[in-house]
């Protein structure tokens, strides 16, 4: 990615597809892209860049100060942005959150893309009794607020991380299903499509073979828009006390301890959220920029 | 118009028949038997067998679940596990505090967003522009519990007059106050209590107002009506709001429409931040305590507002906007 923006694009430049050239100019794909791939960097080696130990607890450093990266005049890794309530490093504990942020972000519109995709795609393709059905279930699903839907699920399933993720998943399900639908609806009559049928191509290749594949961008944006949401829902739920359980760490869970201490340690409560914020930031420029190249009628979702 | 809100009406009812399906399901969705769960691990045998005889619990799914909506229908949700209170009664308490919030949230969103909108639309890309356009974009990635707890430590325990978290009198209550007895008070200490949550609570669709705003004005700015208007000679004050904002608002209101759900639903964390007592923290304190009859009575209450707002919302765009007819 990074050779492409710096000189070795001129080279390219004739030979890439205008499309791919698109993305490479819209700003807010770039700006979206340097975040996540921060982000998928951290989360990857994490464990080998934590300045201390992010379990450690030393009970005289409860709620420590920043202390920045100078001290005295010399460079300091100890307690860079304070630490918790247990003296636990600040800095280090965001560092392995953001594992557990991209985790339940990629798992979690994982589920929601392939069922998404799958009901979607058989409520367009078949039609009739079965969209209606299909379509009534997710209208259901839709009729309670996403954040409601998913503490009423974690609630029934009870509170853990793998719960939390299914539920993040089934509330985004009936979104990508109605846009699958509508894609799959277009593309249909195509056509191309009328061909293969009348080649005498079983239903399965028409469907994913001609079809889906002609419809994949809306998805594609609806799921990376979609991360962002997951993590910010990771975030609630184990505020809330109903997602990561300790000694897990997730940024949800650092706010949700750092609530207590919110007039002696109000930086506890800081970090955690610029973090989820430049996150879900980075996502959103990543989808808008995606629909903007790949999508223009999605364009007010 | 009229046959358009029957339709809308039965499918309403629909919907809300699956929900209270979801609803019902819940409590048996959960891994193991509800009556055990709440009674914890050392409960013993025969109280089990009375709670579950107590609740119906063992008779099948299907009859279970028309008794439960039956009663449902007539208003009775069951009674709460820890307070013994019907379900109906703790909910009523509540709701008020739960669409006060939410309101004034869109209150503020709306009376911030569109005016930072225009101003950000005719001074483009002045410092304004920039400065508000940022603004709009960190304020619809940060997560709105986290600029509540932020409105929190920052700014309520700095200023002396803002309480930190809990409600102060009801809005009904500081009219009545003002009406009655000339009481000014009262509703300032109305404003005082409400004001940080619904900054919170509002952040992400005021952010949102603001860019569409902006956006969508800069669109119609350029359109042949409002170059006629400037052409006749009209004030650049007259274009903007007597000509161009009256339409650029149509997408503003369809928006505000759609995100006044996610309102409702976000309200639930950002009560909980600020001891708000409404639904939200009912439903989260009831998971905590294992309360299933509060649970599934809130969720699906909360889910009748969802569908009736959004009705209102429907029907109040053929008022908005005349091109839109329904047949």
């Amino acid at each position: 990615m990074t050779s492409a923006t710096g000189a070795p694009a001129a080279a390219t430049r004739r030979r890439m597809n205008p499309t791919l050239r698109r993305v490479f100019r819209n700003k807010s794909i770039m700006f979206g892209s340097v975040i996540i791939v921060g982000l998928v960097i951290v989360a990857l080696i994490g464990p080998w860049i934590t300045p201390m130990d992010p379990l450690q607890q030393d009970i005289w450093e409860r709620y420590e100060a920043p202390r920045g990266l100078w001290v005295d005049g010399e460079f300091n890794t100890r307690y860079i942005l304070g630490a918790d309530e247990l003296g636990r490093d600040l800095l280090s504990r965001l560092i392995i959150g953001a594992r557990v942020s991209l985790m339940v972000g990629l798992i979690a519109t994982g589920i929601s893309l392939v069922f998404g995709v799958i009901l979607g795609a058989i409520s367009g393709y078949v039609g009739g009794i079965v969209d209606d059905v299909i379509m009534r279930v997710m209208d259901v699903l839709l009729a309670l607020p996403g954040i409601l839907l998913a503490i009423a699920i974690v609630a029934a399933l009870g509170p853990n991380i793998v719960n939390a993720m299914v539920a993040i998943a089934i509330v985004r399900i009936p979104t990508m299903a109605r846009v699958v639908r509508s894609d799959v609806l277009a593309v249909k009559t195509e056509e191309f499509v009328e061909a293969a049928k009348a080649l005498g191509q079983s239903h399965l290749i028409v469907l994913f073979k001609h079809i889906l594949i002609n419809a994949w961008a809306p998805a594609l944006v609806l799921a990376t828009l979609g991360m962002g949401t997951a993590i910010v829902a990771e975030a609630a739920l184990s505020f809330l006390g109903l997602g990561t359980q300790p000694p897990q760490v997730s940024w949800g869970r650092m706010l949700s301890v750092g609530r207590e201490a919110i007039r002696s340690a109000p930086h506890v409560t800081l970090y955690p959220g610029i973090a989820i914020t430049i996150v879900v930031l980075g996502f959103s420029l990543l989808g808008d920029g995606l629909r903007d190249v790949f999508d223009r009628r999605l364009k007010d979702t | 118009m009229l046959k358009y809100i029957v339709r809308r009406m039965l499918s309403l009812v629909v919907i809300l028949l699956g929900v209270s399906i979801i609803v019902f399901m819940l409590v048996h969705l959960a891994p193991g038997d509800p009556v055990r769960i709440m009674l914890g691990e050392e409960a013993r045998e025969e109280d089990v067998e009375r709670l579950n005889r107590l609740y119906g619990f063992d008779r099948p799914l299907p009859v279970q679940y028309v008794i439960w909506l039956g009663n449902a229908l007539r208003g009775d949700l069951g009674t709460g596990i820890r307070s013994q209170l019907p379900v109906t009664l703790l909910i009523f308490e509540r709701m008020p505090a739960t669409i006060e919030l939410a309101l004034w949230s869109l209150v503020l969103a709306v009376g911030v967003g569109i005016p930072l909108g225009v101003l950000s639309a005719v001074r483009r890309n002045s410092w304004i522009d920039f400065g508000s356009m940022f603004a709009a974009l960190v304020g619809v990635a940060a997560p709105n519990f986290w600029v509540g707890l932020i409105l929190l430590s920052q700014v309520a325990l700095h200023v002396s007059w803002l309480p930190i978290g809990s409600r102060g009198p009801s809005f009904v209550d500081a009219i009545v106050a003002m009406v009655t007895q000339f009481d000014f008070m009262v509703l300032w200490d109305h404003f005082r209590y409400v004001l940080l949550p619904a900054l919170a609570l509002g952040t992400s669709i005021m952010a949102l107002i603001t860019r569409l705003t902006r956006s969508s004005l800069l669109e119609v700015l350029n359109r042949d009506y409002v170059r006629t208007a400037r052409a006749k000679g009209l004030r650049g004050i007259t274009v903007v709001y007597g000509h161009a904002l009256k339409n650029a608002l149509l997408p503003v209101v369809t928006v505000v429409g759609v995100q006044f759900g996610a309102l409702l639903g976000g309200a639930i964390v950002i009560e909980v931040v600020f001891a708000w007592p409404g639904v939200g923290r009912l439903i989260v304190s009831a998971i905590s305590q294992r309360d299933f009859p509060v649970v599934q009575g809130s969720v699906l209450m909360l889910a009748v507002v969802f569908a009736i707002a959004n009705l209102l919302v429907d029907l109040s765009y053929s008022l908005i906007n005349p091109r839109i007819r329904y047949d």
